[in-house]
């Protein structure tokens, strides 16, 4: 009845791409997209905007330079599988983003890599530069470049990400108008995370019923996890969509779970007794891949002000909500554990942090809520005393 | 372009509004007041207080309404209790870094979160503070401007101010996170950095995070020294725009009621800058009279296009960042620091006053004229020439701290000697009147006659456009001009400095061919100053403005040679215009400085 988790090899195993390219640049724009948005494929960094949805938006609008942006700014605490990508399947991710541009209609692609894997940089050169040589062997025209962070996590939001391109202070934009129709330059753009270029690939290699068959109806096709904690396997794994955590717990757990992060620091917390019902993906609870598993010697305390202390820093700091209330659920839980609170205050902060989900201007301060509720909700006696 | 309409609904009245209005605009036109801190009408969206979140149907989160556009078939809330409830918890956590200590603060009473926290009864707000220590030290380093670091609310209307209305960018944010604040280059201190001290960032700082430096106590103590001799000048704008400080409409013309007030806060006389802008128009209109004979007649190498020198924010600017420009500025200095020196030499004779004993107080709409005060090249009279500048505002509050019914006051005159003045003189106050006030004069030295616009009023030479250019013919000269005769001569005119900075860099390209430029460092000129009353918008301005331009035509004399003390004052102490008195008391030169 319990069916193993199935692990895939969709991501890592090589490919002929430059024969995928030549036979997809034979189809028309249209009918990619179609693909794509057939599949179900949606945005593996996280927030899982469908990924053919966006490419059909961005192609749809009129202008005289698009762009193709590869998300590389892998900041969610325990993720790591962008890394892994970028470092073993490289080529795929360079022929995805020309799929896109060529879907789109941009003939320039960016990688934006984040700080902390400038050590890529020198093989990663080598690569695009072999790559935009084939390119142009093929008449096609797209060039890919690279770019480095700066080490800010709120850079990996797609709009702050292109301020940070653009040379500015790394601030999400207000939104509308969206990246696909004013993005890098205020020109058309498809900002898309590593993963999400690479199975766009093999979609269009392998058609989408291959990759529609797998996982759920909301989450189709499998997902790259970075698996991190109290387990004597971490690592990175592709597994198919659909498991249940205790499914996950039993294959990577140390038998001592007590909790899992699923999706890092703006994720959920899932304590052992939910695990059963816990589904892994968009209809449950959705990850860019970060996996981390505590057992009972961990303090949920302190991985609470762990997370808060990171988002207290790494928030852009330009919005009320964000940039006070990380500071307010920190400080409040540090006031509360010593006493110069009450329990009580707790449900203040939980209020607060409901208001910081419907009015922060990001994704970042939108997403605070979730570890500081489904820390605070499963493991209040651990916080208080 | 024709607007498409959009259909909304907003607490379900529903309305029709152009495409790409905001929804904080159409609820608007529907008498619903959404509440903002960051959102101002000079300055481009920034969508960050979220004071202003709304709630839109089948929306998982609150839009700001200054950042949204409205969209067809939009229903939005802007006050259920959804929207109640972010918005009380933003004004909360704002008021949780605020250094509330609203009773002995300075904008206490005109600070937009002070308003706020009162619109939603904060009370006894739950959340920890969060001040921190080291921002409880003010940056007191300059003359025009403290900014207190504990007050900031992070609205980056500062910012944007110094950045896209006036070119500076001496405020920036800078770090992120908890650490997240509007800082200088390099945290160095405001007197050491890029700052022109123009004071638009007070004008719109929701809060008192940035404040001009204030006299007021100084000028009191003075006062009421039995020692001294305290003589008050007035700047043009401030008579358009003080009533406001007093509940009075923006624009409307109290020039008689600042003058009763002034004398009954005890100032010993009441003078008018005024005079010496028709002064600057004398020295100012001869020196270019002078540097386009150089030119053309004696083919010397000079500097052109002159530029005006009378506002002292549009000066450091030029210093910063046109230093190769400096001696394209006319030399004259502005009609505060020509007041000055005057009225510690030729004035304090006429009315047998040691000179040490005096002091000059300036009321003007101005921050950055506390700056200019300060210069060491201002002591002109071998006294310090001007000793304190006080702002519209702080004259203001001056007038309330004595108990004077402003309002209800009689009109009066200002004192004579250095205290007679003339139209053109009034429309120094308003972008376009320096020009307008010399064209006025020179054309009529030029040709004898009166320039060729309907009642003297040069209309191409007004309004609100950032930057205005216009050619005046010159025709029929007397023979001492012969050379003149036929030439066009070109002036542009800009205010706020980022419109001086296009004018600047089109005059380093070459490819403007200006003869003349003038430039007033805040946007509308000085009307809409540093130190004028607050709020300001466009709309605020051009009524100062219509306000300036009726105060001119009642005026029967309106311009500057007519003025029968400027004609004394030459025929009886100057001479001529830029003759040797008036190089030592009247000019000036300027300093080239580095842009960090």
């Amino acid at each position: 009845m319990e069916k193993k988790i199935k692990k895939v090899d969709l991501i890592f195993g090589k490919v002929d791409y430059l024969d995928i390219l030549d036979k997809s640049l034979q189809r028309s724009r249209d009918e990619i997209i179609l693909d794509v948005i057939d599949s179900g494929l949606r945005g593996r960094g996280g927030a899982g905007f469908p990924t053919g949805l966006k490419w059909k938006f961005a192609k749809n609008e009129e202008a005289d330079q698009k762009y193709v942006i590869c998300n590389a700014d892998e900041g969610e605490p325990g993720t790591f599988k962008d890394r892994e990508i970028l470092t073993e399947a490289p080529e795929k991710v360079l022929a995805g983003m020309a799929l896109c541009g060529y879907c789109i209609g941009a003939t320039e692609g960016y990688i934006y890599l984040r700080m902390e894997y400038n050590f890529l940089l020198p093989q990663l050169h080598e690569q695009i530069d072999a790559f935009n040589k084939q390119m142009k062997e093929r008449n096609f025209e797209f060039t890919i470049f690279i770019r480095s962070g700066s080490g800010a996590y709120v850079c990996g939001e797609e709009t702050a990400l292109m301020e940070s391109m653009e040379g500015k202070r790394g601030e999400p934009r207000n939104k509308p108008p969206f990246p696909t129709s004013q993005g890098y330059l205020g020109k058309p753009t498809s900002v898309n995370n590593v993963e999400t270029l690479v199975f766009a690939l093999m979609i269009a290699k392998e058609g989408p019923t291959k990759f529609k068959e797998m996982g759920t109806f909301d989450s189709r096709g499998s997902k790259v996890f970075s698996v991190s904690g109290d387990t004597p396997t971490p690592g990175i794994y592709e597994l198919e969509l659909g498991m249940t955590l205790e499914q996950f717990v039993e294959e990577f757990g140390d038998g001592d779970t007590k909790a899992v992060q699923v999706g890092g620091a703006s994720g959920f917390c899932v304590a052992r007794k939910h695990f059963k019902e816990t589904l892994i993906g968009f209809e449950g609870i959705p990850t860019g891949g970060s996996m981390m598993i505590f057992n009972s010697t961990r303090s949920m305390y302190n991985i609470l002000h762990d997370y808060l202390e990171f988002m207290e820093e790494e928030s852009c700091g330009q919005c009320t909500p964000c940039r006070v209330g990380c500071q307010q659920l920190l400080k409040g839980i540090e006031a509360v554990k010593k006493g110069n609170k009450q329990p009580s205050y707790l449900e203040e902060l939980q209020k607060l942090s409901d208001t910081m989900r419907i009015a922060s201007k990001c994704g970042l301060g939108q997403s605070v809520p979730n570890p500081f509720n489904s820390i605070i909700n499963n493991f209040r006696e651990e916080i208080i005393y | 372009m024709s607007k498409y309409k959009v259909n909304l609904k907003i607490n379900n009245i529903p309305v029709s509004v152009d495409e790409g209005t905001s929804i904080l605009e159409a609820a608007r036109t529907l008498n619903f007041t959404i509440p903002t801190l960051c959102h101002h009408d000079d300055l481009c969206v920034a969508g960050n207080c979220r004071v202003c979140v709304v709630e839109q149907k089948g929306n998982r989160v609150l839009p700001a309404a200054c950042a949204t556009p409205v969209s067809e078939g939009m229903e939005i809330m802007t006050n259920s209790l959804k929207v109640r409830q972010a918005r009380k918890h933003v004004v909360e956590l704002l008021l949780s870094e605020h250094n509330a200590d609203c009773t002995k603060c300075f904008k206490n009473g005109s600070c937009e979160l002070q308003d706020m926290s009162n619109d939603y009864r904060i009370g006894d707000h739950v959340f920890l503070d969060l001040v921190k220590d080291r921002e409880r030290v003010k940056d007191i380093s300059s003359p025009s401007i403290e900014k207190d670091d504990s007050k900031c609310i992070r609205c980056q209307r500062c910012v944007r101010t110094c950045a896209d209305l006036q070119a500076v960018s001496a405020l920036a944010v800078t770090h992120k996170g908890n650490e997240m604040k509007i800082s200088t280059f390099l945290d160095k201190p405001m007197n050491d950095v890029v700052c022109t001290n123009c004071g638009q960032c007070i004008n719109r700082c929701p809060t008192a995070a940035l404040t001009e430096r204030n006299y007021i106590d100084e000028v009191f103590d003075a006062i009421y020294d039995p020692k001294k001799f305290v003589v008050v000048q007035t700047a043009p704008a401030t008579r358009v725009a003080i009533g406001e400080e007093f509940g009075m409409k923006p624009g409307t013309r109290v020039t008689g009621k600042m003058v009763t007030a002034l004398r009954r806060l005890g100032f010993d006389k009441v003078l008018d800058t005024d005079f010496t802008a028709d002064l600057t128009i004398m020295e100012e209109g001869t020196e270019l009279l002078t540097r386009l004979k150089e030119a053309l007649v004696e083919g010397k190498e000079v500097a052109l296009p002159m530029l005006t020198s009378c506002s002292p924010g549009w000066i450091k600017f030029q210093e910063h960042l046109y230093p190769e420009f400096l001696d394209n500025l006319s030399t004259c200095k502005s009609p505060q620091q020509m007041f000055g020196p005057l009225a510690k030499t030729y004035y304090a004779e006429k009315v047998n006053k040691n000179p040490a004993d005096m002091v000059v107080v300036s009321i003007m709409p101005c921050t950055a004229k506390k700056f200019e005060a300060e210069r060491p090249e201002m002591r002109g009279s071998g006294y310090k020439d001007v000793d304190y500048v006080l702002t519209t505002r702080e004259l203001g509050m001056m007038i309330h701290q004595a108990g004077i019914d402003f309002q209800k006051l009689e009109d009066e005159r200002y004192d004579n000697i250095l205290g007679e003045s003339t139209g053109a003189a009034v429309i120094f106050g308003t972008t376009g009147g320096v020009m307008e006030a010399a064209l006025r004069t020179a054309y009529e030295i030029v040709t004898g006659k009166e320039v060729p616009f309907t009642n003297l009023n040069i209309k191409p030479v007004r309004g609100m456009e950032g930057i205005k250019e216009a050619s005046v013919k010159i025709k029929d000269v007397k023979p001492e001009w012969s050379f003149l005769e036929g030439v066009e001569l070109n002036v542009a005119i800009a205010h706020g400095l980022a419109n001086a900075k296009v004018v600047m860099d089109k005059i380093k390209d070459g490819s403007a061919n200006y003869h003349f430029v003038e430039v007033m460092g805040c946007p509308s000129g000085c009307i809409g100053g540093g130190g004028q009353p607050m709020p300001t918008n466009m709309e605020i301005r051009k009524q100062r403005a219509a306000g300036i331009y009726e105060e001119d035509e009642g005026l029967t004399i309106r311009k500057s040679h007519e003025n029968p003390e400027v004609q004394e004052i030459y025929q009886s102490f100057l001479h001529e215009p830029l003759g040797h008195r008036s190089h030592d008391l009247l000019h000036t030169h300027y300093v080239p400085r580095k842009r960090h």
